[in-house]
């Protein structure tokens, strides 16, 4: 195995990392560069009556500033959702227009109203501050239930009733008929919990213009800089495509909130521009939380129809999904084609229908979280199928198994076709690494210590590696989901990748060149991994959605595949031996069956001094490849999550955590691991401690790490892993990605243990101790008046 | 203004800077040691963990005018030449990171964490580390790279005297 696929290899970008030499956008400072410090918005809903900057032009060091009318006056263009969806009576959604600094109205608290510049950050705070705007207040729809009420206050005149799509996938009537047919009915209403992703660096940029050229570059914390090259130029006008560089260099975590393009970092294009200056904008963390998108928001009614042999036979979900004041660039894709197709999760359940109203509301917009969609779904499917087995009196195990998907490649009645997965395998691993059979005992025991444990699970399964690019097309998505690579072989035989994937934690530095040392056996010391700048890559689509191993490192495969055939020619030529007698060992070309063998670097030499090459073949080794997949990737697991409640405090710890996942091909553990514990530690905080809250009036209740729950250390259990392995077989790799998993299954398995525990359904998330301290004492009640 | 004097890393500097200047500040923008960060507004998160005089403080809470005179060690101060810190060496071999962005504050109050118990379990580590946010790792690894170089560094080793 040596450094290739499955290797432990440590990570090579750690050096740089634990001895403080990254470098994140706020490292980064240019030649004369001015701070930039946003005017935001009290109010969740204000009319602007005017602004003025007077006194802060006094303050020492203003610079300049720019408002929304300087942006409209510049010409720049509003920012775009990119992904159409049609409500089920045919008509487009409603997405009203997201000017970048809106001069007239504001829909949330924290929407920017004027960018002040000034010498140094301290100073653009004190300007910033001196900037007086009145607004003359509006009543605001903060609470998302109440969107579609006759009456409610109106978001946008553009969708009327806050509705921008009333959208439904399945058979309806389908379905309705499996639930007149069925035995047994079973009904749930759910809520997601609206989250902040709160990756620990703040979002940041920094815009500089070259007047000579009239060249722009960013330098700016995203996950997709080619993504948001082509956003800057194509939508927001902000520069011609050839004229601007946007880099984005070590960004500290991102889990979907850095993939879109905000109002900040095309304002801070636009300034650098005006003021001829370079502008740093950094994001303090208040900031985040009020403007980094948000994730999920949903209500949800479900109901499960099964026959009299256990059978599930009808699945029908109706979801209210909240995607706040604007649409964001992948707000209607998100809780639809992303949350309704894995509503059949890893049953044959044969009539499935969602209908999803998608609602605007007076609060930060909503758009794609780790898992995107599939958290949702997820947890729609594996709530409601432990609470069915609960009240039939089966155990949720063998319910689950009644109704495992068996035969491959299966159909879902939901657009998906599912590669192979051993369901029950990791349904066996999984019970085995949990003690299942234990767990009566350790509930005795702990009861007679006065507390209360419940066992919970979710047998999940997701997609991902976006996406076929026809497909996604057919479904509204307005760009192509495939990944490009290139492989620039050296004339000394080092190699360089350049990928449109992009690493934001992901360790790409590292698997990426396990692939390259897998395939040529050179070592993984010689291969370089370039990314995230669009002047040394000609495009990518960057990562999410678990999408760097399937697609990115499937582009770098293909691309391999061409150096690999063009070095047996030209190893070929040198060894006079036909190219397809050739293998690649272990950093050597050979003759098969023969001793003759030449290095990788005298292959690589001959390449590039050309002295001596087959005809037709031009000098160098360098190969291009875009890659887009067949069809998603199936990622799956088991999770197991036993908690232990106390019965005093409502305190849930989480006391056990098993994950079994299947992601295909592995290719290296230690990252695949960590993958996962961030994934589940983000799914234990939703199922447990994180929720956003707004008051009536609009105002985010929980806008700091004081009041915003994320887990800390002593909040998490350590995680006990296990894996099944089923290579994709659609992949050039056999990888099916491994990023949101945890996110996806983990809060579903917790929420089961705890109504497990308390012996009800009734328990929304974040399960905090005040709410099952408060179920505690209504399952007690009972038990008092007895 | 306020004229500061501290050693930082070892180097004995002077700066005149304004008295709202924030340590972090100083580090970051003043001396150019981008290796300290910055997460949060609240003091929550201890990105920004560097030691004051052998004590992890967030650099975030303490002006620059308040440890004139004091020892400050950051995360670019700890490795000695090529050799790193046992701690720096554990996250590595752990892998204690993903974006990275936590760990100079995670591997200082790890020393700090080390420095301050004689004997270190899984639950104390959690519990120490209350004021270090990570959202990448769900802190599986952290934990496990903390105890193991507390192992290390009870050994005994040159870097550690040396801080
Ligand atoms: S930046 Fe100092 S604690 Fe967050
Ligand atoms: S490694 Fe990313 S926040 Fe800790």
């Amino acid at each position: 195995m040596g450094e290739g696929i499955g290797a432990r290899v440590l990570r090579k970008e750690d050096q740089r990392f634990i001895t403080g030499k990254g470098r994140y956008t706020d490292d980064i400072s240019e030649r004369d560069m001015t701070h930039g410090v946003f005017v935001r918005s009290p109010h969740a809903h204000a009319r602007i009556r005017s602004i003025d900057a007077s006194e802060a032009k006094n303050v020492p060091g203003f610079v300049g500033i720019v408002t929304g009318q300087d942006l409209i006056d510049g010409a720049i263009g509003n920012i775009i959702c990119g992904w159409m969806i049609y409500s089920k009576d045919g008509s487009a959604m409603k997405a009203a227009p997201w000017k970048v600094m809106d001069p007239e109205i504001v829909r949330h608290v924290g929407q920017p109203v004027a960018f002040v510049v000034a010498e140094t950050r301290a100073a653009a705070v004190d300007a910033a501050e001196a900037v007086t705007v009145d607004y003359e207040e509006l009543p605001a729809l903060t609470n998302f239930h109440h969107a579609l009420d006759p009456g409610a206050v109106e978001v946008h005149p553009e969708a009327p009733g806050n509705l921008i799509c009333d959208w439904q996938l399945g058979d309806e009537a389908a379905t309705d008929d499996a639930f007149a047919k069925a035995a047994h009915v079973v009904e749930l209403d759910l809520e997601q919990n609206r989250l902040v992703p709160n990756a620990i660096e703040p979002r940041a940029a920094i815009a500089s213009y070259n007047v000579a050229e009239e060249h722009y570059t960013l330098n700016t914390t995203s996950q997709n800089p080619h993504v948001a090259r082509l956003c800057l130029s194509a939508f927001y006008n902000v520069a011609p495509e050839h004229k601007l560089r946007v880099i984005a260099p070590d960004v500290g975590g991102g889990f979907g909130s850095k993939i879109y393009i905000y109002p900040e970092e095309i304002t801070c294009l636009f300034a650098a521009r005006v003021l001829e200056r370079p502008v740093k904008w950094v994001a303090d963390r208040s900031e985040s939380f009020l403007t980094d998108a948000h994730g999920r928001d949903h209500k949800t009614k479900a109901k499960l129809a099964l026959d009299a042999d256990l059978k599930f036979t009808g699945l029908k979900v109706e979801t209210i999904a909240n995607i706040g004041a604007y649409m964001s660039l992948f707000s209607s894709a998100t809780p639809t084609y992303l949350y309704a197709t894995l509503l059949s999760g890893q049953y044959t359940t044969p009539n499935i229908y969602c209908n999803v109203k998608l609602v605007y509301s007076h609060t930060t917009p909503v758009d794609a979280y780790r898992g995107a969609g599939r958290p949702e779904a997820t947890f729609v499917v594996e709530r409601i199928v432990e609470a069915a087995a609960r009240k039939l009196g089966v155990d949720p195990i063998e319910l689950r198994r009644k109704n495992f998907i068996r035969e491959f490649p299966y159909q879902t009645p939901v657009l998906m076709a599912y590669d192979p997965t051993d369901f029950d395998a990791l349904v066996e691993k999984g019970l085995a690494h949990a003690d299942h059979a234990g767990f009566p005992a350790r509930r005795a025991e702990a009861e007679r210590r006065g507390k209360l444990r419940g066992m919970g699970f979710s047998c999940y399964i997701e997609a991902c590696g976006l996406a076929p690019s026809k497909a996604v097309g057919q479904l509204g998505g307005g760009v192509g989901q495939w990944e490009s690579a290139e492989v620039r072989v050296n004339p000394v035989g080092t190699i360089e990748i350049l990928t449109g994937s992009h690493s934001h934690g992901q360790g790409h530095e590292t698997t990426f060149a396990q692939v390259v040392a897998d395939r040529l056996g050179v070592p993984v010391g010689n291969v370089a991994i370039v990314h995230g700048d669009t002047d040394k890559i000609q495009f990518g689509m960057g990562s999410y959605g678990s999408r760097s191993g399937p697609v990115g490192m499937g582009a770098i495969a293909r691309a391999l595949d061409k150096v690999e055939a063009k070095a047996k020619v030209i190893a070929g030529h040198l060894m006079e031996a036909d190219p397809s007698d050739i293998v690649i060992e272990n950093g050597e070309l050979k003759v098969a069956g023969t001793d003759r063998k030449l290095g990788w670097h005298e292959m690589t030499l001959a390449a590039y001094t050309a002295h001596n090459l087959p005809d037709g073949i031009e000098p160098g080794l360098t190969e291009k490849a875009f890659y887009d997949p067949a069809n998603f990737t199936f990622p799956a697991g088991c999770f197991v999550c036993e908690v232990e409640i106390d019965p005093d405090t409502g305190i849930t710890r989480v006391v056990r955590f098993v994950a079994v996942d299947d992601f295909g091909v592995i290719v290296n553990p230690n990252v695949v691991e960590g993958q996962v514990h961030g994934g589940l530690a983000q799914g234990i905080g939703q199922a447990l401690y994180e929720g956003a809250y707004y008051d009536d009036a609009g105002q985010l209740l929980t806008g700091s790490y004081m009041d915003y729950c994320l887990p800390r250390a002593d909040d998490l259990p350590s995680f006990s892993l296990d894996h099944v392995e089923t290579p994709n077989p659609n992949n050039p790799l056999g990888v099916k990605g491994c990023g949101e998993a945890g996110a996806i299954g983990a809060p579903a398995a917790v929420i089961n243990a705890v109504t497990d525990a308390l012996r009800t359904e009734a328990m929304t998330m974040p399960a905090t101790p005040e709410k099952v301290w408060r179920a505690v004492q209504a399952m007690r009640a009972p038990i008092a008046a007895e | 203004m306020s004229e500061v004097k501290l050693t930082v890393n070892g180097r004995a500097v002077t700066r005149d800077v304004e008295d709202r200047t924030l340590l972090v500040t100083l580090l970051r923008e003043h001396l150019g040691l981008t290796g300290t960060h910055v997460g949060c507004d609240t003091s929550q998160c201890g990105a920004c963990t560097v030691h004051i005089d052998g004590h992890a403080v967030k650099s975030c809470t303490v002006l620059a005018a308040q440890v004139d005179g004091s020892e400050v060690v950051t995360i670019e101060g700890l490795a000695d030449g090529a050799s790193l810190h046992p701690m720096q060496e554990a996250f590595r071999t752990h892998h204690g990171l993903q974006c990275g962005f936590c760990t100079p504050g995670m591997i200082m109050m790890g020393i700090d964490i080390v420095q301050r118990h004689s004997s270190l379990d899984e639950e104390t580590i959690r519990k120490e580390l209350e004021g270090n946010i990570c959202r990448c790792t769900g802190y599986h690894n952290i934990v496990k790279a903390i105890k193991a170089a507390a192992d290390d560094m009870a050994v005994g080793t040159p870097s550690m005297a040396a801080e």
